[in-house]
C-alpha cells in the first residue's frame, strides 16, 4: 500500500513488518520519531515485542546484545552522540557475531551542539565490524531495513541502516509499504545459530587468550567477505517479490564519463538532477551513489570508476588530520588498480549545511578546471566572512 | 522456626583459577546451590569473568553471558526480554558482578534496571576494590583502607557507598545483604529471591579477598564472619524499599575485624575510634529503620 511517510516512519514500519521481538532504545534527535512510533506499536499491540526504555545508548546496545544472545530478533536506533556512546559495544556486537539491526540517523558531533546532517558519526564507527548501508530516500530506507534483518541473520554480523538527519528522517515521501504476507515470505522468523539455553549450558563472549583470538577476528572478516555477493542475492529475491533493487553502489552515466561524482545519502538525489542537466549541456559526467560502505565494495568501485579521467568524491564528513573518509576509501580501493584516475576530494554539507545543485556544479567545475587536485580535500561552501571574524590579539 | 535443608547439588566445577581462599568462589558455590539449574548468569568484567574460565572452557554448569563492564543491568534486561518473548518464564536471570561493576561503572545500568523493576536477581559479590585489575579503590572500598590508588598516607578517607540503601530507594521488591560466613542465611535469601519472580531482587554478598585485603588465605571465612559480628557489614533485608528486617545483631568492636587485615594496618587508635563511631551511627540508623 502506498503511504506518505516520514523517513523515520519508513524505519518503524519496516521494523514492525519484520516482527522484531525486542527493542531497546534511548531518545536522541533526530531518531526520536522512530522509537516513539515503535513504542506506540508495542503499547497498542500492533507489534508483539518488548520495548525496553533504557537509561542510555550504551545500555540500549547492551540490552539488544543480551536479547539477541537470548534468541530474539532485535532492533535499536540512534544518532551522533548516542552512537558515539555505544562505540565500545558496537565492537562487542560484531565480535559476538550478533545479527542486530540498527537505524543510524547521520548527525553531526559536538561541540558545538548540532542536530543536523553530517556523516562523521557513522563513519567514525567504520572499524567496528558493522555492515553499513546508506540510504537516499524513504523507499530505500524501508526496503533496506527489511533486507538488513535477512542479511544480518545469515552472516551473523550486525547491520547499520543509515539515513540523513532531517533531509531524510523528517522528510515526507510516498512510500510503498509492503503487505505483511509478502514480508513474511521474504523474511522468515529468526532462528539463531547459537542461543543461551539452560538445557545445554555453555559460556559466551568469555576470555580469549592469544592462542584463539586472532582466528575469531579472521572469522569476522570472512563473514564480511560474504556480504557483497549475499547482498546481491538478497536484493535479487527482494526485487522478484517487491520489484525494487538498489545495488551496493548505483552508477549513473559512468560508462563514457570523463568525470564521475561519488556521494552518499540524500545529496545523491540532488546529484542525479545535476548530472542530467550537465549532460544536456554536453558534459561527459556521471555519478556513483554509494550505498554499501562496509564492507567496502572495492571491485565494484574499480569497475565503475576505472575508466574515468577524474573522480570527485563528496564527503559530508571529515577525519581530522587526514581527509574526507569516502575519498580515503576510494583512493585505497583504486591504488592497486591498473586504471587509477586522480581522486579530487571535497568537503561540504557538514552540520546540516545544504548540498545544493549549485554546490555540486561548482564541484564539477573545479574538478574539470584542474589537472590534479589542489589539496587532498577541498572545503566547499565555507563562509569566509565567518572565518575572518576572529579577534586580532594585537588590536585588543 | 523453619529449617531449610541445605541443598547439596553443586553447579560449579573445581579446578578453576580463583586465588586460594577466594571468597567470591565460595559465594558462587552457595548461590548456585540455592538457584539451581534453570539459571543463566550474566557476568561483566570482574574477577569472576576470569574464574569462569577462558575459551573453550567454563567452570559453571549453567549458561553464562559474559558482558562488558558497565552493562550487567542492561544486558540482563535484554536477555530477560528475549526469554519472555520465547515463552520461557522458568529460567532465572542472575547478574553476577563485582563491586566495581555494581557501585561505580555499572551503577547506571543497575539503577536503570532497578527503576524499571526488571525481572532478575542482581548479585554483587563485594571484595571492596577493583581486585581483578590489581586492587585499585572503588566506591565500595571502606573508610580507612589502603589500595594501590589510595596508597600510603592517601588511604581512603571517604566512607563506603551504601549500595543496599541506594537500591532500596528504588523501591525494588527485595534487597538484602549476605555473607559467605553465614551460609544458611545466604542460601535462604537466594532461594527467597529465586521464588520472588517479577521484579528486581538485589543481594549484596560480602566476599573476603585474601589477596587484596592482605590476610592469610585460611582466614577467609573467619574474617567474613567478624565483619558481621562487629556490625561492619550487617546482615539485613529490605522489602519494597521500606520494610527492614535485621538478621543478626553483632556485639564486637570493629578493631577486632579490621586489625586482622594488611589493608588496615596503618590505622591508629584515633582512626579506630572514628571508625567505631561511624559504624555505631550506621547501626543505630539501621535499627531505627527496622523499627519504623
Amino acid at each position: 500500500m502506498r503511504e506518505v511517510l516520514e523517513g523515520s516512519h519508513a524505519v518503524s514500519e519496516a521494523v514492525r513488518l519484520a516482527k522484531v521481538q525486542v527493542i531497546s532504545a534511548y531518545p536522541i534527535t533526530p531518531q526520536t520519531h522512530i522509537v516513539e512510533a515503535l513504542a506506540q506499536f508495542c503499547a497498542e499491540g500492533s507489534m508483539d515485542a518488548r520495548f525496553i526504555c533504557v537509561e542510555s545508548e550504551h545500555s540500549a546496545m547492551a540490552a539488544v546484545i543480551g536479547a539477541s544472545t537470548g534468541g530474539a530478533r532485535t532492533f535499536t536506533a540512534t544518532s551522533s552522540h548516542g552512537l558515539a556512546l555505544m562505540h565500545e559495544l558496537l565492537h562487542w556486537a560484531s565480535g559476538a557475531r550478533l545479527p542486530i539491526v540498527m537505524a543510524e540517523v547521520n548527525r553531526a558531533l559536538g561541540p558545538g551542539w548540532n542536530i543536523w546532517m553530517d556523516q562523521s558519526d557513522s563513519l567514525a564507527q567504520r572499524d567496528t565490524g558493522w555492515i553499513q548501508l546508506y540510504c537516499e530516500d524513504g523507499q530505500e530506507v524501508m526496503d533496506t531495513t527489511l533486507q538488513a534483518f535477512r542479511l544480518a541473520e545469515i552472516v551473523n554480523l550486525p547491520v547499520m541502516v543509515v539515513l540523513d538527519a532531517f533531509f531524510l528522517s523528517h522528510t515526507y515521501e510516498p512510500v510503498d509499504v509492503p503487505e505483511q504476507e509478502l514480508v513474511d515470505r521474504f523474511l522468515p522468523p529468526f532462528v539463531p545459530k547459537i542461543r543461551l539455553d539452560t538445557n545445554n549450558p555453555f559460556a559466551l563472549y568469555q576470555m580469549a587468550p592469544p592462542s584463539v583470538y586472532m582466528e575469531m577476528r579472521h572469522d569476522i572478516q570472512m563473514a564480511m567477505e560474504q556480504v557483497e555477493p549475499l547482498f546481491k542475492e538478497i536484493e535479487d529475491e527482494f526485487g522478484s517479490i517487491f520489484g525494487r533493487k538498489y545495488g551496493a553502489a548505483d552508477g549513473v552515466d559512468c560508462e563514457d564519463a570523463d568525470i564521475i561524482l561519488v556521494l552518499a545519502g540524500t545529496a545523491a538525489s540532488t546529484c542525479r538532477q545535476v548530472i542530467s542537466e550537465l549532460r544536456e549541456r554536453g558534459e561527459k559526467v556521471g555519478m556513483v551513489k554509494l550505498k554499501m560502505f562496509r564492507p567496502f565494495p572495492k571491485a565494484l568501485f574499480r569497475s565503475l570508476l576505472g575508466n574515468a579521467k577524474k573522480v570527485a568524491v563528496i564527503d559530508r564528513n571529515y577525519s581530522f588530520g587526514a581527509t574526507g573518509i569516502f575519498a580515503q576509501e576510494i583512493r585505497a580501493a583504486l591504488y592497486n588498480h591498473t586504471n587509477r584516475p586522480p581522486v579530487f576530494g571535497y568537503i561540504t554539507g557538514l552540520g546540516g549545511r545544504d548540498v545544493t545543485p549549485e554546490i555540486l556544479e561548482e564541484i564539477f567545475k573545479m574538478t574539470k578546471e584542474r589537472v590534479t587536485p589542489e589539496a587532498e580535500s577541498v572545503w566547499v561552501g565555507l563562509n569566509k566572512h565567518l572565518n575572518e571574524m576572529q579577534p586580532d590579539p594585537d588590536k585588543q | 522456626m523453619t529449617y531449610n535443608i541445605m541443598p547439596q547439588k553443586d553447579l560449579m566445577y573445581s579446578g578453576h583459577v580463583g586465588c586460594p581462599g577466594c571468597g567470591a568462589s565460595i559465594a558462587m558455590k552457595f548461590a548456585l546451590r540455592a538457584l539451581g539449574e534453570k539459571t543463566i548468569m550474566v557476568i561483566p568484567a570482574c574477577c569472576w569473568a576470569i574464574i569462569a574460565g577462558p575459551h573453550p572452557q567454563t567452570s559453571l554448569k549453567v549458561p553464562i553471558l559474559h558482558t562488558a563492564f558497565e552493562t550487567a543491568g542492561a544486558a540482563s534486561s535484554g536477555l530477560r526480554a528475549a526469554l519472555d518473548m520465547q515463552g520461557d518464564r522458568e529460567t532465572t536471570i542472575v547478574a553476577w558482578a563485582g563491586d566495581g561493576g555494581t557501585f561505580d561503572i555499572g551503577f547506571q545500568a543497575l539503577s536503570g534496571a532497578a527503576e524499571r523493576n526488571e525481572d532478575f536477581i542482581y548479585v554483587c559479590y563485594d571484595n571492596e576494590a577493583y581486585m581483578n585489575t590489581g586492587v585499585q579503590r572503588s566506591s565500595s572500598t571502606p573508610f580507612g583502607a589502603r589500595t594501590t590508588t589510595t596508597p600510603g598516607q592517601g588511604w581512603k578517607q571517604r566512607r563506603k557507598k551504601n549500595i543496599v540503601e541506594a537500591l532500596a530507594a528504588h523501591r525494588i521488591p527485595y534487597a538484602a545483604t549476605a555473607s559467605i560466613a553465614f551460609p544458611e542465611d545466604m542460601i535462604r535469601k537466594f532461594q527467597k529471591a529465586r521464588e520472588m519472580k517479577g521484579g528486581t531482587r538485589f543481594i549484596h554478598v560480602y566476599a573476603t579477598c585474601p589477596t587484596g585485603w592482605r590476610v592469610p588465605t585460611e582466614m577467609c571465612i573467619k574474617i567474613a564472619r567478624l565483619a558481621v559480628q562487629t556490625n561492619f557489614f550487617p546482615l539485613y533485608e529490605v522489602e519494597e524499599g521500606i520494610r527492614y528486617t535485621i538478621n543478626h545483631k553483632g556485639n564486637r568492636q570493629v578493631k577486632e575485624y579490621m586489625s586482622t587485615q594488611g589493608r588496615f594496618k596503618h590505622l591508629n587508635d584515633d582512626d579506630y575510634a572514628q571508625i567505631q563511631q561511624m559504624v555505631d551511627a550506621d547501626w543505630d540508623l539501621l535499627g531505627r529503620k527496622a523499627k519504623m
